[in-house]
């Protein structure tokens, strides 16, 4: 195998007076017991645009991404700041559940739960307060057709959720999430249980959401990362080693692990 | 902008929620540690009063032979020598232990070797079966079947440690086979392939591989069925005899720990010797179910070593 | 002797064992249904036990047995929830933890006899409870509860993970997720467990003995007071259960037919862990069903 310089990276800095920043990380280190997994995170994601992480199994990509909405806080140790609207939520103070309807994640495997898919999405938004029935009905047709569901399961929505096919499934866990009204939407792999059909669905979708949300993906496929990012940050052994526009890092990388990585040489 | 720090940095009705939940959940698990607590706080202190309230020494009380609490002996020390019941106790679960294991091993190779689909599907419920019929409908069954061939085969009155055996040898069955079954399940499927695969039979495989490999299993499986056993009380009770007499043959009429503390405890009052001399019998039954649980620990963790 | 051979005996040795303890269990059921069941009447079934005479029946025994099973139900259920959830969901691992995990084990192991002998000097004598429903109830909650926490535990254990990061991203609590995404889905395996703990404590007895008593008082069916004596509902009363009933009259009784109504009793007790065990299977497929809403 290869061995790249860590230390070597080349790290895109916007202008926050210039360009306005949906969330950023500040010295991001993940510790899991006296493993050290991430190191030195220091990275910002721009508002209203899609930022993928790529990077090979174990870089740290995902872990980076959980930490982000405080999912990794029972098993491992996250120091540094995360800065969201100007105030530090990686700490103690914060109340986790609030931070999280703003901060909304959906995970690698569709995980809908056992109700139905009417349940699936007016469950949570009962659970944080909202009780007018017909404001929720809205906010789950709005939901659903924010995540392309909402053709195909509009005549059966008391169905169980477990029920739809796999791609449906995970635009539902999208629909779930976007109900909450979040700002800043973080997926851990969203495609990779999907077949080719259902992942084309879900990247339209994200490009049509794009327009009002920050979103963050880990992805395996650097094809999908290219097709549909704005931006592009690459991981390798828990370093972030290049952060650029996502056409500079498909067609003139800075750093040569980046470049291997994308033109299949590595390690 | 302020909004939204008032909203992350305060507590909402889900943190408060959260807190009272969670006091709740452990409160209730405090509760069962307590509850422990004071069993073995109590039957200690009401046990342990023989010796130190009525100064009955402790050797005396495992191995004398004459279990008349209420009289006393010529030199004025009470009659607690508790040694047959002891035995009494001891040879049922280990009888029955020995006599249920045969069996047991059968069973559990059959589910899982020999017919693991069909096996499974047919002899499962009969293992629920027979870990669900009530303890009371067995020692009813041994009363009426088990007793009465014991004295026609062997002669006798029939009460005894033999049917006393053959009453527990059937409850600790089911006990044994289950758990065991769940170890064979655990050797990994490879070991049997490898060992398929070099060309030994399927009897030389479960043999010298399966066998082998879950002795640990077995073992613990085999102190469960005698720590049931041994604390089995009613079923016991109804046709071992009652006799507080050391036992000289299996016919003839014995009693064990739990017979006697059912049979006993009624019968006496509160606070006084022939009392307190039940307690310490309770007392017995708890430390060996605690030496029960230790030697499945201990096995427990040897296992684990040694993968 | 090749090995072929041997493999053929060890075989046949194993089904012929295995054919034993079937055979063991068909007669034994066998035998309890073919004498009991003649004696199961209606009017065996509702009347009172008869102690000198002939023809009593357990009517009085079997409401006992089914009224300490919901109160016993009541008692443990809500704890072995509580303690079923912090042990998943909240217990740090610590030495605290461990030690109640341990205290768990150690409460399972103890012998009925003597959980049983524990309630009657703690709550028979020392808080003056005296033979009565409720002692009887807390001396079979402290037989259940090991094993029901222990299933309440598994259960909640076997809903997968995924499921509890869906809820812990959508903002839930910790608490709101155990009680609204995960118990939802261990329901099922949660209400399995009750049944079959219901069915061992129905046929339980050596708990009983000495907490809930050996003596059925005359009940009067229309006085629904729970606090007059004669009331059926009174949990103070004594309250000899079926299953004490049929060690009773076994171990010290009088009546001419005993071994009839122990007999028919027994046979009441078979069908009743039968139709817990069957109705537990078919409760939980259905109710899991209803809950994920799927046909």
């Amino acid at each position: 195998m290869k061995t790249y310089s860590l230390t070597d990276n080349y790290v895109h800095k916007f202008d926050p007076t210039k360009t306005e920043i949906g969330l950023s990380t500040e010295n991001l280190q993940v510790f899991y017991g006296d493993n050290h997994a991430i190191f030195d995170g220091t990275l910002q994601f721009r508002k209203n645009a899609i930022t993928a992480m790529i990077g090979a199994s174990g870089s740290g990509k995902s872990t980076f991404l959980r930490c982000l909405n405080r999912m990794n806080d029972d098993i491992a140790t996250v120091q540094g700041k995360i800065m969201y609207q100007d105030i530090d939520i990686n700490t103690p103070e914060i109340n986790v559940y609030e931070m999280r309807k703003h901060v909304g994640m959906v995970f690698q495997r569709p995980n809908p739960f056992a109700k139905s898919i009417f349940k699936n999405i007016s469950y949570p938004l009962r659970k944080s307060g909202i009780k007018n029935k017909q404001d929720i009905a809205q906010r789950v047709e709005k939901s659903l057709r924010q995540a392309a569901l909402w053709d195909e399961v509009k005549d059966d929505l008391n169905r169980s959720a477990l029920d739809l096919s796999g791609g449906q499934q995970q635009r539902l866990c999208i629909a779930r999430t976007l109900a909450m009204n979040p700002d800043v939407l973080l997926l851990d792999e969203p495609a990779s249980a999907l077949d080719p059909i259902s992942t084309g669905k879900l990247e339209q979708a994200l490009q049509e959401l794009q327009k009002n949300y920050t979103i963050i993906m880990v992805t395996h496929s650097m094809q999908q990362a290219s097709r549909i990012s704005d931006y592009t940050a690459f991981f390798h052994m828990g370093h972030i080693l290049e952060f650029d526009r996502t056409e500079r890092i498909f067609t003139r990388p800075q750093i040569q692990a980046t470049e291997d990585y994308i033109s299949g040489n590595f390690g | 902008m302020e909004d939204i720090k008032r909203q992350l940095t305060h507590s909402s009705k889900a943190t408060k929620q959260d807190r009272y939940g969670k006091a709740i959940a452990f409160f209730c698990t405090f509760l069962i540690g307590l509850l422990v607590v004071s069993i073995l706080y109590l039957v200690a202190s009401r046990g342990l009063a023989t010796f130190f309230k009525d100064h009955v020494s402790v050797w005396d009380f495992l191995t004398k032979q004459n279990w008349n609490p209420s009289q006393v002996d010529k030199n004025g020390s009470p009659l607690v020598g508790a040694l047959p019941m002891i035995v009494g106790s001891f040879s049922v679960t280990i009888f029955s232990a020995v006599l249920a294991t045969p069996f047991a091993i059968a069973m559990a190779l059959f589910m899982t070797e020999i017919e693991p689909r069909r096996g499974t599907k047919f002899l499962q419920p009969v293992i629920e079966l027979l870990v669900g019929i009530p303890s009371v409908v067995y020692g009813f069954v041994g009363l009426t079947i088990v007793v009465p061939v014991v004295r026609t085969v062997f002669g006798g009155t029939g009460f005894g440690i033999l049917s006393g055996t053959l009453v527990l040898f059937v409850m600790v069955l089911p006990t044994i086979t289950s758990m065991y079954v769940d170890s064979l399940r655990a050797v990994p499927r490879f070991y049997r392939e490898a060992s398929l695969a070099l060309g030994a039979t399927r009897w030389q495989t479960i043999y010298k591989v399966v066998l082998r490999a879950s002795i640990p299993g077995l073992l613990t499986a085999i102190i469960f069925g005698m720590a049931r056993a041994f604390g089995e009380a009613l079923a016991v009770q109804m046709v071992i005899g009652n006799a507080s007499l050391l036992p000289h043959n299996l016919i003839s009429p014995a009693s064990t720990l739990t017979s006697v503390l059912t049979t006993g405890m009624g019968n006496t009052v509160m606070g006084t010797l022939p009392n307190n001399a039940l307690w310490s019998l309770a007392l017995i039954l708890l430390l060996m179910s605690l030496c029960f649980n230790l030697i499945v620990r201990y096995i427990g963790k040897k296992g684990r070593m040694a993968k | 002797m090749n090995a072929k051979k041997i493999d053929k005996l060890a075989t046949a040795i194993i089904g012929f064992l295995v054919g034993v303890v079937v055979l063991i269990l068909v007669a034994l059921i066998g035998y309890i249904l073919v004498t009991g069941l003649p004696h199961v009447s209606w009017h065996f079934l509702t009347s009172p036990s008869q102690s000198f005479l002939k023809g009593g029946g357990i009517g009085d025994q079997l409401f006992n047995s089914l009224y300490l099973l919901v109160l016993t139900l009541l008692i443990s259920f809500p704890i072995a929830l509580g303690a079923g959830i912090y042990l998943f969901e909240y217990a740090p691992q610590n030495w605290v933890t461990s030690t109640i995990r341990v205290a768990i084990e150690v409460l399972s192991s103890l012998p009925s006899v003597v959980v049983g002998l524990f309630g009657f000097l703690l709550f028979v004598i020392e808080f003056k409870l005296g033979f009565s429903i409720l002692s009887g109830a807390i001396a079979l909650t402290f037989f259940n509860l090991p094993l029901l926490t222990r299933s309440v535990e598994n259960s909640l254990a076997s809903v997968p993970k995924l499921q509890r990061e869906a809820g812990l991203a959508l903002g839930f609590s910790r608490w709101q997720t155990v009680l609204g995404v995960i118990f939802p889905e261990a329901l099922p395996g949660i209400l399995t467990a009750i049944i079959l703990s219901a069915g061992r404590i129905f046929g339980e007895a050596a708990a009983l003995i000495y907490t809930a008593g050996q003596s059925a008082p005359i009940l009067n069916f229309s006085n629904w007071n729970p606090l007059s004596p004669t009331s059926p509902l009174n949990p103070m009363r004594p309250a000899e259960t079926l299953a004490v009933h049929i060690w009773k009259i076994n171990s010290e009784g009088i009546m001419p037919d005993a071994s009839a109504v122990s007999a028919g009793a027994s046979a009441v007790l078979i069908l009743a862990v039968l139709i817990f065990n069957f109705s537990a299977r078919w409760l939980g497929n259905r109710i899991y069903r209803k809950v994920t809403a799927s046909k």
